[in-house]
């Protein structure tokens, strides 16, 4: 069973390279990376980094040059087939002719689930991002953030043990994000999924990640992978204590060294 | 003399009304004046606007200021008209001087209107379908008093009272052209053109052979005058209706095709790799993201065919049919001069073609109820 291997992501000498009208661009290079079940991994780096790549090839949304990668221990292709993965976008990108309801049944329609297994699971996973009593509401009555916790919903909503969240909160101003980086916190403790989580904010990995990985642009490469040592329970004001700030500074540091400065 | 409601249109009735009262006056005794209109009717239309002026200036309420303009207007608009029934083309100086001042009143009448805020709903309702009301009843009134005040030959341009009177005379007639035109060329044309531009559109979409053959000829035919092959559509299926259902059918076919292609490419890349994300095939990816977003495109072909239809039925009749059918009617008509029943026809066609309009406009607001355009903001 490939669900019992350890590693989910499991990534060596990924390259990537972009023909483009100014020529190529070398968006990933010699990428090493291992991701085990359960963790919460960040990626962060300036962008241009290849940060939003390497997720996008996990997700088989685009194709390595060079390398191997497996997920789940098969192809991306593969375990995109099998929905093996939930992946959330830097916006909501919900369905503006569907209520928020039927935007969470989206992918279990697809799927063919039958009518009382999608009521089931749209209940559960509208309460897990407490999204409750919005069911009937369409996405343009909800605020941004609100309607990035019906995407979150309906990447959860098929149960991929896997979860990719490109920039989830990105748009949204620093207070919802606070809560919303909690909430998922919360969530990623009850379910037991493993996340990646694609970001170029030092305290929102750093809060929420138990590995981060340090990217650098031109080309897009790996400078540095730092495990988290923050107890698995993190409230909000962890992120004052000198640990929270130690972590902080190697990632700063991380960050530093990778960029050359030089435009 | 102090006006709490001054506007500008008032200002100018009342020089107006002056210099009018003053003509109409010297006229009685001067036998080389024109008569400008029944002598009774011209005396009550110039105090109607007299009194109308200065009762709206004094009062305090808006909406009874807007009344008494509205009475006013309408009123020495009515007498205007009666008086100068059988005198037609005997219009002098006052007679316009009354025009401009009854239509100056109705100017501020609406521009009244059109500052109120409804509270009320119905309120609000009966204010969107007054305006346009009064605003369209003067093009009538205006085009009835010019071509019957300057005597207009009945061939060049009929006043609109008569082109009523002729389709309230010919119902029976019209009905006929309506079933014939409308009911069978022009709605089976517009269903099975529409039909085959959307199925040819998504046949373009699934194979690429066809969108990169189809496509640009498609593009350069829908750029020709379609109408030309009408004469061709008789020699091919006859004088009765088909051959006009199969104009109409090539007109609404290239929009159609064009704006579905154009809709089918309108969803955003998020929300297509969402849809790779979950695995979906093409035809869940079609179904349930490019066809609902592809909708404004969809009903904007729709709305364009719907009076291309009516154009292209009424046009191709001028090449042969049977007797019956608007374009038919008008052709004929036309050369034996009854020119009213050309109007007739015109004033029917434009009817269907709003109606038409509006129920493809409803069925959009409807369907794409969450497009920004709609549901505004």
């Amino acid at each position: 069973m490939t669900g019992n291997s350890p590693a989910v992501v499991s990534a060596s000498k990924l390259d990537l390279t972009f023909q483009t009208n100014d020529g190529p661009v070398r968006a990933l290079s010699n990428v090493d990376l291992t991701i085990g079940k359960g963790e919460f991994v960040s990626f962060i780096g300036p962008s241009g980094c290849g940060k939003t790549t390497l997720l996008r090839v996990i997700a088989d949304l685009e194709k390595p040059t060079s390398g191997t990668i497996s997920v789940n221990g098969m192809t991306p292709e593969q375990a995109r087939e099998k929905r093996a993965y939930g992946y959330v976008f830097q916006a909501a990108a919900l369905f503006p002719w569907r209520t928020i309801e039927r935007n969470v049944a989206l992918p279990l329609e697809i799927i063919g689930l039958s009518q009382a297994e999608q009521a089931e699971r749209i209940k559960r996973t509208m309460e897990l991002v407490n999204l409750s009593g919005f069911e009937k509401k369409y996405p343009w009555q909800l605020s941004g953030g609100m309607q990035q916790r019906a995407s979150i919903a309906r990447a959860l909503a098929f149960d991929a043990d896997l979860l990719l969240m490109d920039e989830p909160f990105g748009a949204l101003d620093e207070i919802v994000r606070d809560h919303l980086n909690e909430q998922l916190l919360d969530l990623w403790g009850r379910t037991n999924k493993t996340i990646c989580f694609v970001t170029h904010s030092i305290p929102e990995a750093v809060y929420l990640s138990t590995r981060i990985v340090v990217m650098s642009p031109r080309p897009g490469r790996v400078t540095d992978i730092i495990e988290s040592t923050l107890p698995s329970k993190r409230p909000l004001d962890i992120r004052e204590t000198p640990e929270f700030l130690a972590i902080a500074a190697r990632v700063r540091d991380g960050l530093r060294a990778g960029h050359s400065y030089d435009d | 003399m102090r006006f709490p409601n001054h506007s500008w249109q008032t200002w100018i009735v009342l020089p107006f009304a002056g210099l009018l009262a003053f003509l109409f006056a010297s006229m009685n005794g001067v036998p080389s004046a024109p008569p400008p209109y029944g002598t009774l009717s011209g005396g009550v239309a110039i105090a109607l606007v007299l009194i109308s002026t200065l009762a709206a200036n004094y009062t305090s309420n808006r909406l009874l200021e807007a009344v008494f303009l509205f009475a006013g207007a309408h009123g020495a608009a009515f007498f205007l008209l009666a008086g100068i029934k059988g005198h037609e083309g005997t219009a002098g100086p006052a007679y316009y001087l009354l025009l401009a001042s009854a239509w100056l009143l109705a100017w501020r009448c609406v521009t009244i209107l059109s500052g109120r805020r409804a509270t009320a709903r119905p309120m609000s309702i009966a204010l969107r379908l007054i305006i346009p009301a009064i605003f369209g009843a003067w093009i009538l009134i205006i085009w009835e008093a010019v071509t019957r005040g300057a005597g207009i030959p009945f061939i060049l341009l009929p006043p609109p009272s008569a082109i009523g009177a002729r389709i309230a005379n010919s119902l029976p007639i019209l009905g006929s052209d309506v079933r014939q035109t409308i009911f069978k060329a022009v709605l089976i044309g517009y269903v099975v053109g529409n039909l085959a531009g959307f199925v040819v559109a998504i046949l373009a979409d699934r194979v690429p052979f066809l969108r990169r053959g189809l496509l640009p000829i498609g593009n350069m035919v829908s750029a020709l005058p379609i109408i030309g092959v009408a004469p061709i559509m008789v020699m091919w299926f006859g004088f009765d209706w088909p051959s006009k259902a199969a104009v109409v059918i090539i007109m609404t076919f290239f929009p159609m095709l064009v704006n579905t292609v154009a809709g089918l490419a309108a969803s955003g890349h998020m929300e297509r790799d969402l849809m790779r994300t979950y695995a979906s095939g093409y035809w869940p990816t079609l179904l349930k993201l490019r066809l609902p977003a592809a909708m404004p495109f969809i009903f904007n072909a729709l709305k364009i065919n719907s009076t291309l239809a009516l154009i292209g039925a009424i046009v191709a009749e001028f090449f042969g049919t049977p007797v019956v059918g608007m374009g038919f009617r008008i052709s004929t008509e036309v050369g034996r001069m009854n020119i009213d029943m050309v109007w007739a026809e015109i004033a029917v066609a434009a009817l269907a073609g709003s109606v038409f309009y509006g129920v493809v406009a409803l069925i959009e607001r409807a369907v794409t109820f969450w497009h920004p355009s709609v549901r505004g903001g």
